[in-house]
């Protein structure tokens, strides 16, 4: 198993949090960065500041090697078959409503169904609701089981010869269930459906190999996997790639154009990335990614199911807290401590030193299935201990109404 | 400055059994809807003003701790207050939270939030229905 002490000795922030004896279990929303990300950030800045792809000098070309560079370390990541299949975007977002505006907007027509579930982030629907408005297709939810988990049988119900397009989190953000998406790709492709996954919580946390599951879109961000904000990927099988518009046009994104509006776009994956991208963004981002194979995706993997089961199994003992996701599978456990309205709990957990998020996580549809519609979420990460769970319970024991409102004047 | 104890007593009073909580189907009533867009409180106010003076408010929704209890003091307060009286604490209670000199005494319940202004990330919770009220008020002075 890793070992978790020397990890938090390249995070800065890790010091900062125990100077100031607090710890951070918000890692779902971002994650902190290692000292390595930080350095190439300010070493771009101080040493090779210039521009990619254009420049006759030296530092401009050594600049564009190194981000290049990175599309090949996130191809190594996700064991892609080419490195022109990785996109750099500005975010999973950003990669999504690519993928939404890109393809589904060009390619479904009235009567299509967007297959989906009630537990995705709003990412990763209100942009299939848009393309849905705008083509006429329609959106259909796969029903999800009680505890929010997915069973596969309820997609091969959904499923027929009009999904054009199956889209879901891999790992969902709340429940952190892992989707079987080997299956899921299986099903959706006997049916001629293109599958966009939502990697934003499996990437940083799993291994995913995009070969091995036959994933046709895959978006994650950079922030969230160690890297600096500002940037995220588009994965996708090259041909759809080339098949798809960019969101964007612009510099960097056109191999030539003339005065009669005829435009001849580079292939992917330049035509996507039009404009000067946040390159310092992506070279930090591209450290991240070292760090992260350095430790190796199947060591953090474990790791982290070794945290999320002693979390939970801790969670379980307490009498007074209700956890909504007990069979998840990855380090997010969301509850509601009885009788205690959520941002509550949230607060008087800050006035301890614990940082979490409360409120419906940006899956507001999934208090349909839940039946509640706030929660705290607590997400670990690699860096996480143990001795920091045991304080997060010895403190989550003991919560009253009364502390509650002690903390909040 | 309020002593602690009875700070939580009345914030878990006012919360546990909040005041004039409860729409009325009236038509008599101004109503307005205020949501959070950074965190989870949602509150609808009514309030029901006749010959200047405020004779009725009430609120409903999902709200915390501070959301409710602040709310549920406030609507006690401007209640049977003549409109400008009535604006007129919700004013002072505004110099409170903005740590600025305010009239204690004119406050009432709601020196339970005199040191509030030391938690920035809960200001929001403690005049998201004050500030429902107030835009109720104002939008019946400016008709006047």
């Amino acid at each position: 198993m890793l070992n978790v002490n020397e990890i938090r000795k390249d995070f800065p922030m890790i010091q900062s949090e125990v100077e100031r004896n607090h710890i951070y279990f918000d890692n779902a929303a971002t994650s902190f960065k290692p000292q390595t990300v930080i350095d190439k950030v300010v070493e771009y800045y101080t040493k090779y500041n210039s521009n990619i792809h254009r420049g006759d000098y030296d530092v401009s070309y050594q600049v564009s090697k190194e981000y290049e560079e990175v599309r090949e370390l996130v191809r190594e990541l996700l064991n892609a078959k080419s490195s022109n299949e990785i996109v750099f975007t500005n975010g999973a977002s950003s990669s999504l409503n690519l993928v939404a505006y890109g393809y589904g907007q060009k390619f479904l027509k009235k009567g299509d169904i967007i297959l989906s579930t009630e537990a995705e982030h709003a990412s990763n629907i209100l942009p299939w609701f848009k393309v849905a408005e705008i083509t006429g297709a329609k959106i259909e939810y796969i029903p999800l089981n009680e505890d929010g988990s997915f069973d596969i049988d309820n997609l091969k119900k959904m499923m027929n010869e009009n999904v054009k397009v199956v889209t879901l989190a891999h790992v969902s953000n709340v429940l952190g269930y892992v989707m079987p998406m080997k299956e899921i790709v299986e099903i959706a492709h006997q049916y001629g459906a293109v599958v966009v996954c939502d990697g934003a919580q499996s990437v940083p946390h799993i291994k995913t190999d995009v070969t091995e599951l036959d994933i046709d879109f895959l978006c994650f961000s950079s922030h969230k996997m160690l890297g600096p904000s500002g940037v995220g990927v588009l994965y996708a099988k090259y041909d759809l790639l080339e098949k798809m518009d960019p969101f964007m046009l612009g510099g960097g994104s056109n191999a030539r154009f003339d005065i009669c509006g005829n435009i001849l776009l580079k292939n992917p994956p330049y035509k996507f990335e039009a404009g000067t991208p946040c390159i310092e963004g992506v070279l930090g981002f591209g450290e991240a990614v070292k760090y992260l194979l350095n430790v190796g995706m199947d060591n953090i993997a474990e790791y982290d199911r070794y945290l999320h089961q002693y979390f939970m199994s801790e969670m379980k003992k307490l009498e007074n807290v209700e956890v909504y996701n007990t069979n998840g599978d990855t380090s997010i456990v969301t509850f509601n401590v009885k009788g205690i309205f959520a941002q509550d709990v949230a607060g008087y957990l800050n006035s301890k030193g614990i940082s979490v998020r409360s409120g419906n996580h940006c899956a507001k549809i999934l208090l349909n299935v839940i039946g509640v519609s706030e929660t705290i979420r607590a997400s670990l990460y690699l860096y996480n201990t143990k001795e920091e769970i045991d304080y997060f319970i010895s403190v989550i024991k003991d919560v009253t109404l009364e502390k509650c409102i002690g903390a909040a004047i | 400055m309020m002593d602690e104890s009875l700070k939580r007593a009345i914030i878990m009073d006012h919360y546990t059994k909040p005041h004039n909580k409860g729409l009325k189907d009236d038509e008599s009533y101004k109503v307005i809807h205020m949501a959070s867009d950074s965190c989870i409180d949602d509150i609808t106010v009514q309030v029901k003003v006749e010959n200047d003076v405020v004779k009725d408010v009430r609120f409903d929704g999902v709200g915390c701790t501070i959301a409710f209890s602040s709310t549920s003091i406030m609507t006690d307060l401007v209640k049977n207050k003549k409109v400008d009286d009535a604006l007129h604490i919700i004013d002072e209670y505004y110099n409170m939270i903005d740590e600025k000199p305010y009239d204690e005494d004119l406050l009432e319940e709601a020196n339970a939030f005199d040191t509030l202004y030391k938690q920035a990330n809960r200001i929001k919770c403690g005049t998201i229905g004050i500030k429902a009220i107030n835009s109720l008020l104002r939008e019946y002075k400016n008709e006047e």
